[in-house]
């Protein structure tokens, strides 16, 4: 919703020496250096929360209980024994992550392929085919983005445990209630964009007999790839991330539980075993960063165009 | 629990892993290739309809099969947890009891309480730490590294946060020696070590803490943008007309960057509101720590109150639409005139 307002971010800011002589005043003013200073203790402050629990998963068990992270200064040792105890699928400190770690891959991709499809195709509906209560519907659509997806869960349940469809606790479950939670917002962002098309290009389209679906297939969709790839990062995150739309929608058990419940259970019945936790919580937490740190540029965009998700 | 009969229940040999993991990646890849499939169809069916009515055949399958999915998916289910909410569990009309309820009993206040403290708390913590940051790195050599730091926990699942929290907040009777970092200070500092998470009513500061933490790289990012959007020409006019550093903050950037500041405290406020899986993961909502959200999973999923749990749905329903329907006039005003 941020997107009316906020310019694109500028990740690679111009140097002072870059933008003239204006530039470089500016530059001067504002980094003096009581600013540095506390803008170095922030970035401390928080990177080191992270960092400490990084640093423990790689230190051996004893290590962990007897003495602090910081330690390691004096003190470096370091093994690999978490991540092969909460990878393994016996013995007392197995946590079987490997299997959720398929599972949240499992739930994830049709999780993000379904509802931006979808989301597609009624944004360009609401943007490109004239009907009669386009705007009041599509507004009805964005004003969804109110409804907190608590409202929605125990009918949804209900409906899924109905006898003819008998979907609770399973993938499809999951699918299509991230599905569904998906589509306000997804729609919203995806028209702000493919509304924004020239029409001079739909109109050239029509003019050589193109009808919407192949308008759709051969002129929107190669124009929105950026738009896409954005919203699908966000989502792929949010999903990943996700732990109430899991607990209530996939049963809980290791044949569909993701990764989420799975540490999110161990922190109830292993809180103690920081060993383990640590592993496991950045076992949980790599696939987003690498996402992160790869594609940091869509995120943020992804970010700047849409935040009131849930 | 479930999980520990499934854990009995799978395979010890690794052949066995792959073969049922395979077995469920392959079911994902079916039901990704089987929905593009059908939306392939819909694709063929608008293109080859018939020219009489074609364009009413292709508006319906473009724009019903979401249509459908959040009529069935949210609107219905919306208005069902409404009524549910005003109604007992055997499905009588009860008025306003279960809003009494929740309003009246110790734990319910508790809950009010706590949600009202995250709410003030966790957006003028994330907003004016992410605004200070924003400035103070703006231009800064390195200023993109400065930023992935602060804005990395953005992407950490707030299950991962809460346990990375968990650990800086552990605590080792005193005398023996301490694991997490905040006690180790205090010990440093000369004082004993201190149970942050389960100590009411400060524990509800720590956990929030964890919100504020994650939420502050938003308020940089999109606080930052718009800095960079303050002309650098009226900056100069008030540096010439002798403003200090502050002054100019307050007269010219802040009022530049209203309409940011109120999307990012207000889109702060909502995802505040209806955050669950910190409190869940850190305490459940034990030592007096629960909040809305966590609460209406807890009675609705955990007690068998579907009824308490449909309320508390409805709570929170009425504590975000303010503030939504306020970001959206502002934005509106905004877009008017600029």
């Amino acid at each position: 919703m941020s997107a009316a307002i906020a310019p694109e971010p500028v990740v690679d800011a111009p140097d002072g020496a870059s933008s003239g002589g204006k530039a470089k005043r500016v530059k001067k003013r504002l980094t003096s250096r009581t600013a540095t200073f506390f803008a170095i203790v922030i970035a401390t402050l928080w990177t080191i929360p992270t960092f400490g629990l990084f640093v423990s998963s790689f230190r051996p068990d004893t290590d962990i209980a007897n003495s602090g992270w910081w330690t390691i200064i004096t003190n470096p040792s370091f093994t690999l024994d978490n991540y092969t105890a909460v990878f393994s699928e016996s013995g007392a400190s197995s946590a079987s992550l490997g299997v959720y770690f398929i599972n949240s891959i499992v739930i994830t991709l049709p999780a993000t392929v379904f509802p931006i499809t979808l989301a597609l195709m009624a944004a360009y509906a609401f943007a490109w085919i004239p009907f009669k209560g386009s705007s009041w519907i599509f507004v009805l659509v964005f004003a969804l983005q109110i409804v907190p997806l608590q409202m929605a869960l125990i009918p949804l349940l209900k409906i899924f445990n109905y006898p003819w469809l008998d979907i609770g606790g399973t993938f499809p479950a999951v699918w299509i209630a991230h599905t569904i939670f998906a589509l306000p917002l997804e729609i919203f962002l995806l028209h702000n964009f493919i509304s924004e098309i020239p029409r001079d290009v739909m109109e050239a389209a029509k003019v050589d007999g193109a009808n919407h679906a192949q308008i759709f297939r051969r002129v929107v969709i190669p124009l929105s790839v950026p738009a896409i790839a954005s919203v699908a990062i966000f989502q792929f995150l949010w999903v990943w991330n996700d732990l109430l739309v899991a607990l209530v929608f996939s049963g809980g058990t290791i044949k569909t539980a993701p990764l989420t419940q799975r540490i999110a259970e161990f922190a109830g019945t292993r809180g103690n075993d920081w060993e383990l936790l640590t592993a496991a919580a950045f076992v949980g937490t790599i696939v987003p960063l690498i996402v992160f740190f790869s594609l940091q540029r869509y995120f943020v965009r992804g970010l700047l165009a849409g935040s009131t998700k849930g | 629990m479930t999980s520990l009969a499934g854990l009995a229940a799978i395979p010890l040999r690794t052949e066995g892993f792959w073969t049922d993991q395979g077995g469920k990646l392959g079911f994902a890849a079916v039901a990704i290739v089987a929905f593009l499939a059908v939306m392939g169809l819909v694709m063929f069916l608008a293109d080859n309809a018939p020219k009489k009515g074609r364009d009413v055949i292709q508006l319906l399958l473009f724009i019903l099969p979401a249509m459908l999915l959040l009529t069935a998916g949210m609107i219905w289910p919306a208005l069902s947890t409404m009524w549910q909410s005003v109604t007992s569990k055997a499905g009588e009309f009860v008025g306003l009891d279960n809003f009494v309820t929740i309003f009246t009993d110790p734990t319910g206040q508790v809950v009010l309480r706590n949600t009202l403290l995250w709410v003030v708390f966790v957006p003028t913590i994330s907003t004016v730490v992410g605004l200070a940051y924003a400035l103070f790195i703006d231009r800064a050599r390195g200023e993109r590294v400065l930023k992935s730091l602060v804005f990395m926990p953005m992407a950490i699942s707030f299950v991962g946060a809460s346990i990375i929290w968990g650990f800086m907040y552990t605590y080792r009777s005193e005398g023996f020696p301490q694991i997490g970092l905040l006690n180790q200070i205090l010990v440093w500092l000369g004082g004993s070590p201190y149970q942050f998470v389960e100590t009411p009513p400060w524990n509800t500061f720590f956990l929030l803490v964890v919100m504020a933490w994650i939420q502050t790289g938003f308020a940089m990012v999109v606080l930052s943008a718009a800095i960079k959007g303050v002309p650098a020409e009226i900056v100069e006019a008030a540096e010439l007309d002798g403003a200090s550093a502050w002054e100019r903050f307050l007269h010219v950037t802040l009022p530049w960057i209203r309409g940011s500041l109120v999307v990012v405290v207000t889109t702060i406020t909502i995802s505040t509101l209806k955050v669950f899986d910190i409190v869940r993961t850190m305490t459940g909502g034990q030592y007096n720590t629960s909040v809305v959200a966590n609460e209406m999973y807890t009675r609705a999923f955990r007690l068998g109150q579907p009824e308490i749990g449909a309320a508390l749905a409805v709570v929170l329903f009425i504590l975000v639409l303010p503030i939504v329907v306020y970001n959206i006039r502002v934005l509106r005003q905004h877009k008017e005139t600029h």
